[in-house]
């Protein structure tokens, strides 16, 4: 039994049928075309968007079995389009430990960015990384990764694959959509082809 | 009521001079008001004249019944009436904008008349009635503005409201800043209200009650029964409708559906 799972996952028109599989420890690249439905279908495995038919389980437990937040904490979806959630840094690593699904107790806060920085001065590449470091605040057990390091340079970049990897290898599972050719090589993880 | 003077029409065709005069000034300076203007006074003659014959036949009538179904019939009306000045509308949102407005504005007249004025019977109209009326002509502007600002402020933050769902926030987690600030937007014009009471305005119960020559003292406290009631009517409302229509937005898993709400193009 693998460690996160989806089976006959449909939803169309965009995808039907679709099962993958993860390992604890293991990281996917999800590739496709663009316009395939990879977004809706990350969605789907993070309940965000309905599905016609078929499931997912994390660990053996299907994801019906539990609330949605108690689901979502644990299969994260990192959206394309990062996005501040208040003011500063601080304010929103801080939003998403207060939320109650959040089991994580951790007082140390990540020091990537400044803690004080406004988020409305954050660039692109500095969202996706707030986006990152707030996602694991929570403890997630598998990313779901949706072009979340596009706007970062290429040395910003790597250490980005360094964390996220790093983190899976704590027994996590990720799995990436990314239009970067070279990062499933780069990090050494499977492609799986989408649709 | 030994100071009422009474309105003959030849009075009130004195007091249209009024109106026609400004739709003369529209016309000489060309700036298109007249019509409306005009469309508008009559409209209200047409309204004003039916809502006094009906209210005269209710008085009439005795007994609760048409009472009743005067006051049902209000405050149906502005439920829909609500729903119409918005500009976003959610599936199942006239349903829940005519029960709110039902349930809270007959609860709060109630109260009022039953337990502060203690008139017996409670329906005797000539109470009732007006009060009621007072009371959901507030409500609706609050309930329209806060579904206007709830659906509005879900479709504006809906990156935002979609992350925290994506942490594993609950409905209420994701949604409690809008709804915040929604019933805040929805309490304003009868907070302002009750600021300016008296300083900037003498509002337009105790107006009348004046010209109709009640003691000046007497009518202020009509008016400062008459502002608590309407304020408890609006935030009750405004809270309702606001926290009702913030769920209609999610499904049962708690997953933001959008394309639930319908944008139009608003009446007003």
């Amino acid at each position: 039994m693998s460690f996160f799972s989806s089976r006959d996952l449909t939803r169309r028109p965009w995808f039907a049928d679709k099962s993958i599989a993860l390992e604890a420890g293991e990281i996917a690249v999800l590739r496709g075309p663009t316009g395939s439905g990879k977004t809706v279908f990350m969605r789907a495995l993070a309940d965000l968007d309905p599905v016609d038919s078929g499931e997912v389980l994390l660990a053996g437990v299907e994801r019906g079995t539990m609330s949605a937040p108690a689901w979502r904490r644990q299969v994260l979806y990192l959206r394309q389009r990062a996005t501040a959630l208040t003011p500063t840094v601080r304010a929103d690593y801080e939003r998403v430990l207060a939320l109650k699904a959040t089991e994580s107790s951790t007082t140390e806060l990540p020091t990537e960015l400044p803690l004080d920085r406004a988020t409305e001065q954050l660039s692109g590449g500095e969202l996706q990384w707030l986006a990152l470091e707030r996602a694991l605040l929570v403890g997630p057990k598998v990313l779901l990764l949706d072009e979340a390091s596009s706007a970062l340079d290429r040395e910003s970049a790597l250490r980005f694959e360094a964390r996220v990897l790093a983190y899976v290898a704590l027994g996590n599972a990720a799995l990436w959509v990314a239009h970067d050719t070279e990062l499933a090589g780069r990090i050494g993880a499977e492609e799986l082809a989408f649709p | 009521m030994s100071g009422l003077i009474e309105l003959t029409p030849f009075d009130l065709a004195l007091a249209a001079l009024l109106i026609l005069a400004n739709a003369a000034v529209s016309i000489a300076l060309d700036l298109r008001l007249g019509r409306r203007l005009a469309l508008a006074a009559i409209r209200a003659v047409v309204q004003l004249s039916l809502l006094g014959f009906l209210l005269e036949r209710i008085f009439n009538a005795g007994g609760p019944l048409p009472v009743i179904l005067m006051l049902v019939f209000m405050a149906t009306l502005s439920g829909f009436e609500a729903v119409r000045r918005t500009t976003r509308r959610v599936r199942g949102i006239t349903l829940v904008s005519t029960s709110v407005m039902l349930v809270t504005s007959l609860v709060i007249a109630f109260y009022g008349v039953h337990f502060v004025l203690e008139v017996d019977p409670w329906w005797k109209p000539q109470y009732i009635i007006p009060i009621l009326g007072m009371i959901l002509g507030n409500s609706l502007t609050g309930v329209a503005l806060g579904l206007e600002t709830t659906l509005e402020g879900f479709s504006r933050e809906r990156d935002q409201v979609e992350s925290l769902l994506a942490h594993g926030a609950s409905r209420r987690e994701a949604s409690h800043d809008i709804v915040r600030r929604a019933v805040r937007t929805g309490t304003i014009p009868i907070l302002n209200a009750m600021v300016a009471a008296g300083l900037i305005s003498i509002p337009g119960m105790m107006t009348g009650q004046i010209l109709a020559g009640e003691d000046p003292m007497s009518a202020s406290r009509y008016q400062i029964f008459i502002l608590f009631s309407i304020t408890g009517a609006v935030a009750l409302g405004t809270i309702s409708v606001v926290t009702l229509a913030s769920r209609l937005v999610f499904d049962e898993r708690c997953r933001l559906r959008l394309d639930r709400v319908r944008e139009v193009g608003g009446d007003n």
